[in-house]
């Protein structure tokens, strides 16, 4: 099985897709013949032709605008924005059409787009290709809400999204695209010889709204998603505290029952994401987590969060969970 | 630092021509038909149809007589069908009008002086056709066949509303006449239509995708959104602004500088038209030529259709309060349905008494549909949609969330 980044994987998805069905086209702003500026696209102009991958005008509304057309008319596009950050301009189109079509049209119209974002910071990307932007879709009904964190999840889910006949916001850790990030700024790794790079050719599934138990433990559940959910891994480490670690995948519909059963089992949660704390996704998980746990939580929840201010250029190290702030977390759940 | 002035002028704020209390005096049209020839659709460049965007395609005549290029020679059949439609669609509003008065639909718009915009065109092109059209564009529905008894049904909210109590009144979806779904947000339906119609293109298909945005909406960006992607892939869609003059209380100088909108579209590289929008004849034969061009691929149309909203923005509004109450009757555009009726007196192909005949007629049409739509409930007595159907297609297959907020709220 051939070893892949994540780049390559969402590159063989995309190509699987195109490859078995007509309807599927990809386009946006470097898509085409440049292949993406994070390469995501390379080659798939060449290999399925300009009519099906191609460039886009620089006008996230338009893109957005175009893809519900497409999709009401019986295509399949995936939609490239080029960073989660500047989707805003697409955002009435997102929120008031492609999530409201088949509800407000008595189901008679459905527009199945799914639109990939690279997200998260890691990158020295400032305020505006840092952020990670998942709650402002959580919080839309009729959107489905995805984050891949692996090689091999980033296919798989890719691959469902796409099938998918809602339309989907599939968020990329772009900090991990080319290597699992462990919270080292400096330490820059690739995905070669990592279990989760090891990524089929052929086309396969990863169902939407299923959890993934990356790492097992009995004495805190720890839960993340994107680039957090390696962070997370190496905080469980330098914590020393056995840790179930529940990567996330979809976000809408989440996997309740995977992180409930987890946390009545451990008694402790922890919740991380890059996103600021307030009304972050991490704040209706503890919700829902205290409704179904209350009686087996043995401390209170912890969140480990981006603040709540814009995002930092030379101090983002101080503002994304690191492994140390995390695995204060963890102990702090371990105490009394 | 101190700074200096240099003037007591302060931020240029445009207004209206008018305001309630003034008197609406405008001057006549200096277009006639016969002003403008018409180029080859197929062939001709966006620069062919410079004197089309500045001008006015006009076919009929202050004497009711047709004539000029722009005459579509459509038969006497097809124009007593228009006219038809128009008197259906007003007479149809006033009916729903009054029955929102009395509590029966929890808000009405109706199209009220720009009647001929949604019917001309859509009998202009083929049923394979999409239609984006924003609320004004009702009356296409009935171009395309649509029961009567189903759209009241729509309006009252009933248990047989097609989209299920979900949208406000006049928010249709008709998918059979491959009419969208209306949406409030003024403008989205712009940028979408072109995409139906790379979406086209893209499959070979023989359709094209007509849409329609109001005057204030061309300040959204969905506008230019729509003529840059419609330019760029030379999309078979026909994009007409209906610039009927007022959005709520903004007049279009609001939502433009100068004093056009059609020209807007060349330089986009788009064939751009203004056209006559009271004005069957002009408005049938300008979307017809924006089909044959957009079907022969060589791209999109803009077109500025010139009306008037003579009625209320919906029934939330009371335009008394900002222009003057009879400018509609000064507006020198007229009534499209006294004009087309005129025009088939003058033809010797309709008469007064046909005309109150046909009024009589739908107008009984009307109160039966009514009638027979009430009969499964209205907003304000019920029956409703189940409460169910606050959850269902939300998403295709309804997740874990969903059903049992669901059945939170019908109480299991």
């Amino acid at each position: 099985m051939p070893n892949m980044n994540i780049i390559q994987s969402l590159n063989s998805a995309l190509d699987n897709m195109l490859e078995r069905d007509e309807d599927v086209i990809v386009y946006g702003q470097d898509v085409g013949y440049f292949g993406g500026v994070f390469r995501t696209t390379d080659g798939l102009q060449e290999k399925h032709g300009a009519h099906r991958v191609f460039d886009s005008p620089l006008s996230e509304g338009g893109i957005m605008a175009t893809a519900f057309g497409m999709g009401i008319n019986g295509l399949r596009p995936v939609v490239e924005i080029q960073f989660a950050d500047y989707i805003f301009p697409g955002y009435d189109q997102i929120v008031n059409e492609l999530a409201k079509v088949r509800h407000r049209s008595g189901g008679q119209y459905w527009a199945p787009v799914t639109v990939r974002t690279p997200a998260g910071g890691g990158i020295r990307g400032g305020h505006h290709h840092s952020q990670s932007p998942e709650s402002q879709f959580t919080h839309t009904p009729g959107l489905k809400v995805a984050y891949c964190s692996t090689p091999f999840n980033a296919k798989g889910l890719l691959i469902s999204a796409i099938e998918c006949n809602d339309p989907i916001i599939f968020f990329e850790p772009k900090r991990c695209y080319r290597g699992p990030f462990y919270g080292d700024p400096h330490n820059v790794l690739t995905w070669e010889g990592h279990p989760e790079a090891e990524v089929p050719e052929s086309h396969y599934s990863i169902p939407l709204g299923e959890a993934r138990l990356a790492m097992e433990g009995g004495a805190c559940t720890v839960i993340a998603w994107g680039a957090m959910v390696h962070v997370c891994e190496q905080a469980i480490r330098d914590s020393g505290v056995s840790c179930d670690l529940i990567d996330l995948q979809t976000l809408v519909p989440w996997d309740r029952d995977t992180v409930v059963n987890s946390v009545a089992k451990t008694g402790r949660c922890v919740i991380v994401h890059e996103a600021p704390k307030t009304s972050g996704f991490g704040a209706e998980m503890a919700a829902s987590v205290q409704e179904r746990c209350f009686y087996h939580l043995e401390n209170p929840i912890q969140r480990v969060t981006g603040w709540d201010t814009p995002f930092p250029h030379s101090t983002e190290w101080d503002y994304m969970p690191g492994p140390a702030r995390i695995a204060a977390a963890i102990q702090r759940t371990q105490e009394g | 630092m101190a700074r200096k002035k240099k003037s007591d002028k302060t931020l240029n704020v445009p207004t209206a021509p008018f305001r309630a209390g003034d008197e609406a005096t405008f001057e006549s049209w200096p277009w006639k038909p016969g002003d403008l020839g018409r180029p080859d659709p197929k062939k001709c460049s966006a620069d062919d149809t410079i004197k089309h965007a500045h001008g006015l395609v006009r076919v009929l005549g202050d004497d009711n007589k047709a004539s000029g290029d722009w005459n579509p020679e459509l038969n006497a059949d097809e124009l007593r069908q228009g006219l038809e439609h128009m008197v259906r669609l007003r007479i149809f509003d006033d009916r729903m009008m009054k029955m929102q008065r009395t509590g029966k639909l929890s808000f009405y718009m109706r199209s009220f002086g720009e009647e001929c915009v949604a019917i001309a065109q859509t009998m202009a092109l083929e049923t394979q056709d999409w239609i984006f059209p924003t609320y004004r564009q009702p009356g296409a529905q009935f171009v395309r066949g649509r029961d009567m008894v189903s759209m009241i049904c729509h309006c009252l909210s009933n248990a047989e509303d097609n989209v299920k109590g979900r949208q406000m009144p006049v928010h249709y979806t008709y998918k059979e006449g491959r009419f969208i779904s209306v949406s409030s947000p003024v403008g989205t339906q712009f940028s979408q239509a072109v995409g139906v119609a790379m979406a086209s293109q893209y499959k070979g298909l023989d359709e094209v995708t007509i849409t329609w945005i109001g005057d204030g909406a061309t300040a959204e960006g969905d506008y230019h959104y729509a003529l840059n992607f419609a330019s760029v892939y030379n999309a078979p869609v026909i994009l007409n602004v209906v610039n009927n003059q007022w959005a709520i209380s903004t007049h279009a100088n609001f939502a433009r500088g100068g004093n056009e909108f059609a020209s807007r579209g060349l330089p986009y590289g788009l064939a751009s038209i203004r056209v006559d929008g009271n004005d069957f004849l002009a408005l049938y034969a300008v979307t017809q030529w924006a089909r044959e061009r957009a079907a022969s691929g060589a791209g999109a149309t803009h077109i500025e259709v010139l009306t008037y909203r003579a009625g209320a923005h919906s029934s939330s509004d009371d335009p008394s309060r900002y222009r003057p109450g009879d400018e509609y009757a000064q507006w020198p555009g007229g009534d499209p349905i006294d004009r087309l009726r005129d025009h088939l007196i003058a033809i010797g192909e309709w008469s007064r008494g046909q005309q109150t005949e046909l009024e009589k007629r739908i107008d009984a049409e009307v109160m039966d549909a009514y009638k027979e739509a009430v009969k499964f409930g209205d907003l304000a007595n019920g029956p409703h949609q189940e409460v169910e159907t606050i959850f269902t297609e939300v998403y295709e297959e309804m997740p874990w969330h969903l059903k049992e907020q669901r059945d939170e709220a019908v109480g299991e």
